[in-house]
């Protein structure tokens, strides 16, 4: 049997499976379908100093292949998170990751140290959620102010630190590069491509907030490249996320560059997708003889 | 593990009324789980999303789902044949919670109608009061003769039953029942739920919003509740609701 292992950051994954941050809570409830630990990793829902209610519903649209969402960051904060869910978290064996947004560089930095003394094993900044005004997206569409909050928070985070990239910029490696340069341990992407979905009966947006972000299989082919593009100009892991939903996705991010993946809205329809996409990763893995999920990543050879 | 995907047998099939259709699944699991109130989610091919319906009625072996035709998803689970398989999330949510002795008003309007049935079936004293748009609408009056003490059926344009709405006709049993639980479209609810306040009855409501996970995970079918020190909070409808007490409710 293949090795299903990876390590980002010195932190080792039983398999490169990660649920996606937003899409899976804090794990309790896909917890009451199988042992957490089918996953790598659990990606927790953004958490921000204070609690947010989110935006009003709807919240959600379907798309062609895909959703649109606005929650708005609907979260409890970061102390509710470490008194309650994040020793829960901890015991089911497998890699926790805070998720953190921010208004502010304050913001950024006092979560990331509060969680530098827990044992969370990674901390993601996100700085990528378009559905709100001061989400962090600010922080993460230029190569300046990516680089800034990375310098800034890195200086308070004694965890591994991931940035978690948007896709709504022009120049994702260039943003990627700065993110390295300032200490990043590891990128990961994409987070939603912003999108709009109108009913024609009433003339109103479907969700609420006028736009929301878009995921599933839609996007996968623009995470694909831009995972791709991203892994060949930077040292540091890439995490590949964007639209798989199956196996065969699954290995294709990683051929792409992806040295470990985030999977989100496939879990709406078939929660048991991490278990799915890790049969099929090994088998894949046997049948072509190769002992192990690390010797697929950045195998791309491209023309 | 409280959660369980089954692919659930279609045994029975027919459309009901112009583009409603009513399912008979075969699902023990499920079945015998499932309460009044609760709903299943269902996965359609070639969608990336499921689609929530309620729970209508339910046997040891088997479940019961009325659904209307909106969109494409309705469409492709209608064109369904019996035989297939369905891939159901189920049981899902909060559901009614019924006393059985008590004189409880179970009011449906329109595709709301569905889920009071099973809900209805709990009680010993059940009253259905079932509104709809016109007698071409008008579904499922026979099952709740055989589940109900009485049964009153309105329609909006008076040609069938009693020309009004459901609110006008608990107007005029308010007095002699206990409580009231409610499906149907918003306006509806909030009227119902200010006939009951003003009464001082005992009012549930279920409720809907679009659903991704639909067991509380993605946070994207908030609505606006009380949480218990009476602050607004945004809760979730799959799994605080989709049954709520009216007065939780921020109308
Ligand atoms: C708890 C609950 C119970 C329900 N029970 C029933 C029932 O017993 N019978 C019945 O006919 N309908 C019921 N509905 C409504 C039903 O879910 C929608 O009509 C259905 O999802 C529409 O799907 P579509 O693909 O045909 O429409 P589309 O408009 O193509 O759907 C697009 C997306 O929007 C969502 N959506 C659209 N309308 C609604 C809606 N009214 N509520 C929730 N999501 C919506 C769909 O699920 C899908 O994700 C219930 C909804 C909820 C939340
Ligand atoms: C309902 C929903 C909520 C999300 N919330 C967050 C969030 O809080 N923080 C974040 O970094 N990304 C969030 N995302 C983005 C996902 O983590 C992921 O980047 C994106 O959905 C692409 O992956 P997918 O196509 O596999 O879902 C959310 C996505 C969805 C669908
Ligand atoms: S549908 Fe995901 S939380 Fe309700």
């Amino acid at each position: 049997m293949a090795d299903l292992k990876v390590n980002i950051a010195g932190v080792e994954f039983q398999n490169p499976v990660i649920g996606a941050s937003g899409t899976v809570g804090f794990g309790r409830e896909y917890g009451e379908f199988y042992p957490l630990s089918v996953f790598g990793g659990i990606s927790c829902k953004g958490i921000t100093l204070q609690p947010r209610q989110g935006n009003p519903a709807p919240r959600i649209a379907e798309t062609p292949s895909g959703m649109l969402n606005a929650v708005g960051l609907q979260n409890p904060g970061v102390d509710h998170f470490i008194q309650n869910d994040l020793s829960w978290l901890k015991e089911q064996n497998t890699v926790v990751i805070a998720n953190i947004a921010g208004n502010t560089y304050e913001d950024y930095c006092q979560m990331a140290e509060k969680l530098s003394v827990t044992d969370v094993d990674m901390i993601e900044l996100n700085i990528s959620c378009p559905n709100v005004k001061s989400g962090g997206v600010q922080f993460g569409t230029s190569c300046e102010s990516v680089g800034a909050i990375t310098k800034a928070v890195r200086q308070f985070c004694k965890k591994p630190l991931i940035i978690k990239l948007s896709p709504n910029v022009t120049d994702i490696v260039s943003i990627a590069k700065s993110a390295e340069y300032e200490g990043a341990d590891a990128i990961s992407m994409i987070n939603t491509l912003t999108g709009m979905r109108i009913d024609i009966h009433n003339r109103r947006p479907i969700i609420r907030n006028n736009t929301g972000g878009l995921s599933g299989s839609a996007v996968f082919p623009v995470a694909v490249r831009m995972v791709c593009q991203v892994a060949q100009a930077v040292k540091i892991p890439v995490i590949g996320m964007g639209g798989i939903t199956t196996w065969q996705d699954a290995v294709e991010m990683m051929i792409a560059g992806a040295s470990a993946l985030q999977i989100g809205t496939v879990l709406f329809k078939d929660p048991y997708a991490p278990v799915k996409i890790n049969e099929g990763i090994s088998q894949f893995l046997d049948e072509n003889n190769i002992s192990s999920v690390t010797e697929l990543t950045g195998t791309v050879k491209l023309w | 593990m409280k959660y369980e995907i089954v692919n659930a047998t279609l045994l029975k099939k027919e459309e009901i009324a112009t583009g409603i259709f009513d399912f008979l699944l075969e699902c023990p699991s499920v079945s015998k789980k499932a309460l009044a109130g609760q709903f299943v989610h269902i996965a359609v091919p070639s969608k990336t999303l499921r689609r929530p319906i309620s729970i209508c009625d339910a046997d040891e072996k088997t479940i019961r789902i009325v659904f209307q035709v909106k969109g494409e998803g309705t469409k492709i689970l209608s064109e369904s044949k019996v035989g297939d398989k369905i891939d159901i999330l189920a049981p899902l949510g909060h559901g009614f919670s019924v006393d059985k002795s008590q004189k409880i008003a179970f009011i449906g309007g329109g595709i709301g109608v569905p889920p009071m049935l099973y809900s209805a079936r709990q009680c010993d004293n059940a009253v259905a009061i079932l509104g709809f748009r016109n007698k071409k609408m008008v579904i499922l009056e026979k099952d709740f003769q055989e589940v109900c003490k009485e049964v009153y059926v309105a329609t909006d344009d008076g040609s069938y039953g009693i020309h009004g709405f459901t609110s006008d006709i608990l107007k005029k049993i308010i007095d002699e029942i206990d409580g009231v639980c409610a499906c149907g479209p918003m306006p509806m609810l909030k009227v119902i739920a200010g006939i009951c306040k003003e009464h001082d009855k005992p009012c549930q409501v279920s409720l809907e919003e679009r659903m991704g996970c639909g067991i509380g995970a993605c946070l994207v079918c908030a609505c606006k509740t009380y949480d218990k020190d009476g602050n607004v909070e945004h809760s979730h409808v799959c799994k605080k609701g989709p049954v709520y007490n009216a007065e939780e409710v921020v109308w």
